[in-house]
């Protein structure tokens, strides 16, 4: 792997939404507008929006990252671009980390304005560092990131790529542990629970609303996330092919 | 010298029919081969599984030398679909300077190849905002930039006014001077001309490996549609 045809790749998808403002700013808008009606719905119920706000802080960037990524790989396997690239010196590893950059970077920069306006503005507090919030808000971006590429492999069109987020996502939302905590599911579903990164997700952000210092079941949480990110940006890579029927 | 093309009884199976069927010629370098035939007939096919995208039922098909598909190869060939596969959001210039870091050759082959497809006013210009014809000449651009040793190229000049077709055609003439082996298709059969040696093919098998003076004397034809009508009623021609 090279870091030159790996950063000309992330070069190239910033590019390609440099050249479409309006997705940069829905992007960037959707999820702010999101937790500012959260907050403004639980305006006189603090103690609900210190449960809701952090772990759906993750939560909004994972599943808008999710369906930019995937519709972006979709295309990029429908257009021809990907069979050309990969007739091309470029390994799948390179064209896999150019994309999880360049929207890790998009989420870098989602989170820390989802984060601000939520932390600054609509008066959300965490007992924990606020920027182990943001932290874990990348995280699970890349998550989104990592489970769109991969994902996008099963989908011939786009119609199927849009249909994923509903069939992957939402499960993951109801088992996760905001609705009903996770301990509280019938067993079958605990388990369930259990294997789903999500769950993980919100046990990260569970722990920074409520312990002042970093305990070890963050940091196994927000590991947990991360191997499961990595784990779908391999699969992700091994689903390209250079050689088709 | 090892040929450029080497293909021995090639045979491809999409969704349980026969693609192509026991297909073998082989080019010398530096032809300019015109691999023509009806639309369907399994041109496309037989180009994918040159540039080693296609998975085969059987046969050997090598590059020079090489097993085609071999990462050596990657920056070897050149191939260029049908549809052009480029990044419609992106401008001209920046298509081609990311293919360029991708291929790892210089930067001044991006005006090279945006020269030699003579698309010097839209450098600028997003694709998706060009015409269809301009779209597959960004196509073929990238696929000039490594100066590959092989160009496999599909159907590059269909929709294209006649002007510029000629351009391309002497373009493809001019590279093939240099050393270039270069395979297009078409189902134009008036482009015959334009090539030193044609592969007729029809439902997935070559019909006639001949030069296109050698081929309208045998048939006794004067243009090549007749030729090819000739070929298909009595193929022992």
């Amino acid at each position: 792997m090279t870091l030159r045809r790996t950063g000309a790749t992330t070069r190239r998808v910033l590019r390609q939404l440099g050249h479409d403002p309006r997705t940069v700013a829905l992007l960037l808008a959707v999820p702010a507008v999101l937790m500012g009606l959260l907050a403004w719905i639980l305006r006189s119920r603090d103690a609900d929006f210190s449960r809701f706000g952090p772990p759906l802080l993750g939560i909004f960037p994972l599943i808008v990252m999710f369906l930019v990524t995937s519709v972006a790989t979709l295309r990029e396997r429908t257009n021809g671009t990907l069979e050309r690239l990969l007739t091309m010196p470029l390994t799948k590893a390179e064209f896999v980390m150019g994309y999880a950059l360049a929207f890790g970077f998009t989420a870098v920069v989602q989170a820390i304005v989802v984060s601000g306006l939520s932390f600054g503005l609509y008066g959300l507090h965490v007992s924990g560092s606020a920027w182990l919030v943001v932290v874990v808000a990348v995280v699970d971006a890349l998550l989104g990131t990592a489970l769109g590429l991969s994902l996008s492999a099963l989908a011939s069109t786009e119609f199927q790529a849009v249909q994923f987020m509903p069939a992957f996502i939402l499960p993951q939302l109801l088992l996760c542990g905001i609705i009903v905590p996770r301990s509280e599911l019938p067993t079958a579903l605990h388990w369930l629970s259990d294997i789903l990164p999500m769950s993980y997700a919100v046990g990260a952000t569970q722990q920074l609303s409520t312990s002042v210092a970093v305990t070890s079941e963050f940091l196994v949480d927000i590991g947990v996330v991360g191997m499961f990110a990595a784990a779908a940006l391999l699969l992700g890579a091994a689903t390209l092919r250079r050689r088709t029927r | 010298m090892e040929p450029a093309i080497s293909v021995e009884h090639l045979q491809v199976i999409r969704g349980g029919r026969t693609v192509v069927a026991d297909v073998s010629f082989t080019v010398p370098s530096g032809t300019l081969v015109g691999l023509l035939g009806p639309s369907g007939c399994g041109k496309t096919t037989l180009m994918r599984s040159l540039v080693g995208t296609q998975v085969v039922a059987g046969g050997l098909v090598e590059l020079f030398g090489q097993p085609a598909g071999s990462p050596n190869l990657r920056s070897q060939v050149g191939y260029v679909t049908q549809a052009p596969s480029v990044y419609s959001d992106l401008t001209v210039s920046e298509n081609l300077r990311y293919f360029a870091t991708v291929l790892g050759v210089q930067r001044s082959a991006v005006d090279r190849v945006i020269d030699e497809v003579g698309l010097g006013e839209h450098t600028d210009t997003v694709v998706g905002r060009l015409s269809g014809g301009e779209q597959a000449r960004v196509s073929l651009a990238t696929a000039l930039l490594g100066s590959p040793r092989l160009l496999v190229l599909d159907e590059p000049t269909v929709g294209l006014d006649p002007l510029l077709r000629r351009d391309l055609w002497a373009l493809f003439a001019g590279l093939a001077g240099t050393g270039t082996t270069l395979m297009v298709s078409s189902h134009v059969m008036d482009e015959a001309e334009r090539c030193q040696r044609l592969l007729l093919m029809r439902d997935g098998r070559i019909l006639a490996d001949d030069s296109p003076e050698s081929l309208l004397a045998r048939t006794g034809s004067t243009d090549f549609d007749t030729a090819f009508i000739s070929l298909v009623a009595d193929p022992s021609t």
